[in-house]
């Protein structure tokens, strides 16, 4: 634990760093609390609104978990897809590629038309800018496989399924965990962009909803908040650190540290 | 040494007779940059079941494209080859890193669709017969040098193809580790006789080992001499008379080289 801690220590002291410039900041400055509050007000708006951030969280955690699934099983599938076909890679990987200069909210509007004020239409938007990052380092992966080690299967009589499940798969694995790493961490301002993008009805519209409301009236509470998003992107960043370490014990591939 | 391999019905045996590799005027052009390069020229060969055929000649002989030829990963573009099926040991050893050493032996079994869990356990085995005893569940990179070629033989081995081809098995290894795996692989094969093709750079490992020499010219490969080598085994490294096959090998590679 203690080793931990002592990794922990440099982001710690940083955060402290940054944190105390921006009380003496909001105090020396003259800014209005509205236009920038300190760090103890957001604390505060943390503390006594606690119970509606939390509540909102759980709304935009959910769209996080099932949007970046949506993006992983899209990411990886489109990836073997255009790996196992010239004719799929032709086909799909230029609208991919234009499919993440789509404004979001120029789709918002229409996928809210289509499937209403529920959370599909979220999903969708978090899947489209997630499944991106997935996909292009899937399909390096799947591609830079050593060709000798596919040319050994052959004279070993493997089919073109066995080459693919034996060598190329779990040779892309890695670069495909950094890929979903990239996913995931931006799922959260994905998640953002969603609820911002797409009307919701219900209590709670989710936590990027929120902090578009709060914004206008209620700063510290938007950056609380906002601070919320922050701990939840590097929890999941961590996160999934931990898996790739399960999944992929072979890999020699320098990994971010888990923060 | 003893290994039992089942050798799936559907390949055929060595024909009694006939000899496991035939290479009639066997030739290979790939295309160049300004023109194209002949690896090899009219080559002619046969090796006879059961026997050890080494192949020596410089960088460029196109000895690695010859064995890929006999092992069907590449066909000639002139002349005529007949192999009973063969398999490729590569010059490096190219053990998947991500299977434990026991399931990268195993890779043939599995690929003939025998559960992993059984795969892994025939192949593991023979470890001891390889001095590999403990290191079944060990990744590749937890392997030293000669342990991921003996790894790597025992996958060739366990393929059941009669014709083995080994490309430089050993090159990548120290003296010490290269002429203990030259002697490991001289009892295993009287052991267990194969059709083996063994290319090499090392002349002394090839009079060691080899019943037969073939040597090659630098590009475009053409077979410049072929020699007996009727030594007894066990052979020794120091015998007068290797040593003098030795020279002469030397002898034909520098003509061969003009």
């Amino acid at each position: 634990m203690s080793g931990r801690l002592r990794r922990g220590a440099p982001a710690l002291a940083l955060a402290l760093a940054l944190l105390g410039a921006w009380e003496l900041y909001a105090d020396l400055s003259g800014l209005e609390s509205a236009v920038l509050p300190a760090p103890h007000e957001v604390a505060a708006a943390l503390w006594d609104s606690g119970g509606l951030l939390w509540r909102n969280f759980a709304v935009t955690a959910e769209e996080v978990a099932l949007g970046l699934t949506l993006a992983l099983a899209g990411g990886l599938g489109l990836a073997v897809l255009i790996h196992l076909s010239p004719l799929a890679r032709r086909a799909i990987y230029p609208l991919a590629v234009g499919s993440q200069a789509v404004p979001i909210p120029v789709i918002g509007v229409l996928l809210v038309f289509w499937w209403g004020f529920g959370i599909l239409p979220k999903l969708v938007v978090i899947a489209l800018i997630c499944f991106f990052p997935v996909l292009v380092t899937t399909v390096d992966g799947l591609g830079a496989v050593d060709p000798n080690q596919l040319k050994l299967l052959r004279t070993l009589d493997a089919s073109r399924w066995q080459a693919f499940r034996l060598a190329e798969l779990p040779a892309a694995l890695p670069a495909a965990l950094s890929g979903a790493r990239i996913a995931l961490t931006i799922g959260v301002i994905g998640a953002f962009i969603a609820e911002v993008a797409t009307p919701t009805t219900g209590p709670y519209p989710g936590l990027g909803r929120q902090i578009m409301t709060d914004i206008n009236f209620q700063t510290a509470r938007a950056y609380a908040g906002t601070a919320i998003l922050f701990a939840f992107a590097l929890a999941c960043f961590g996160g999934l650190g931990l898996a790739e370490r399960r999944l992929t014990p072979w890999s020699t591939q320098p990994r971010g540290d888990t923060p | 040494m003893r290994i039992e391999l089942e050798r799936p019905p559907s390949r055929p045996a060595i024909l009694p007779g006939r000899p496991a590799v035939e290479l009639e005027r066997a030739g290979r052009v790939f295309a160049g940059e300004r023109a194209p390069v002949v690896a090899l020229e009219e080559l002619t060969l046969s090796v006879a079941a059961g026997e050890l055929l080494a192949l020596v000649g410089p960088s460029g002989a196109g000895k690695t494209t010859l064995l890929e030829l006999i092992c069907g990963l590449q066909q000639p573009d002139s002349g005529r080859i007949r192999s009973a099926p063969a398999a490729l040991m590569p010059q490096h050893d190219l053990l998947l890193p991500w299977m434990d050493a026991s399931e990268n032996a195993a890779l043939a079994l599995r690929i003939a669709g025998i559960p992993r869990t059984e795969a892994r356990r025939r192949a593991g085995a023979l470890f001891g017969a390889l001095g590999l005893e403990g290191f079944q569940r060990a990744r590749p990179r937890e392997l030293s040098g000669g342990m991921r070629q003996r790894v790597a033989f025992l996958r060739t081995l366990l393929s059941g193809k009669p014709v083995l081809c080994l490309d430089e098995p050993f090159g990548a290894l120290d003296a010490i580790t290269r002429a203990e795996m030259q002697e490991w692989l001289a009892g295993a094969l009287t052991a267990e006789p194969r059709t083996v093709i063994l290319v090499t750079h090392d002349v002394e490992e090839a009079i060691l080992l080899a019943d037969r020499v073939a040597v090659l010219s630098p590009r475009p490969g053409r077979l410049v001499a072929e020699l007996e080598i009727a030594i007894p085994r066990p052979r020794r490294r120091t015998e007068r008379e290797l040593q003098e096959l030795r020279e002469q090998v030397l002898e034909l590679l520098r003509a061969g080289a003009r």
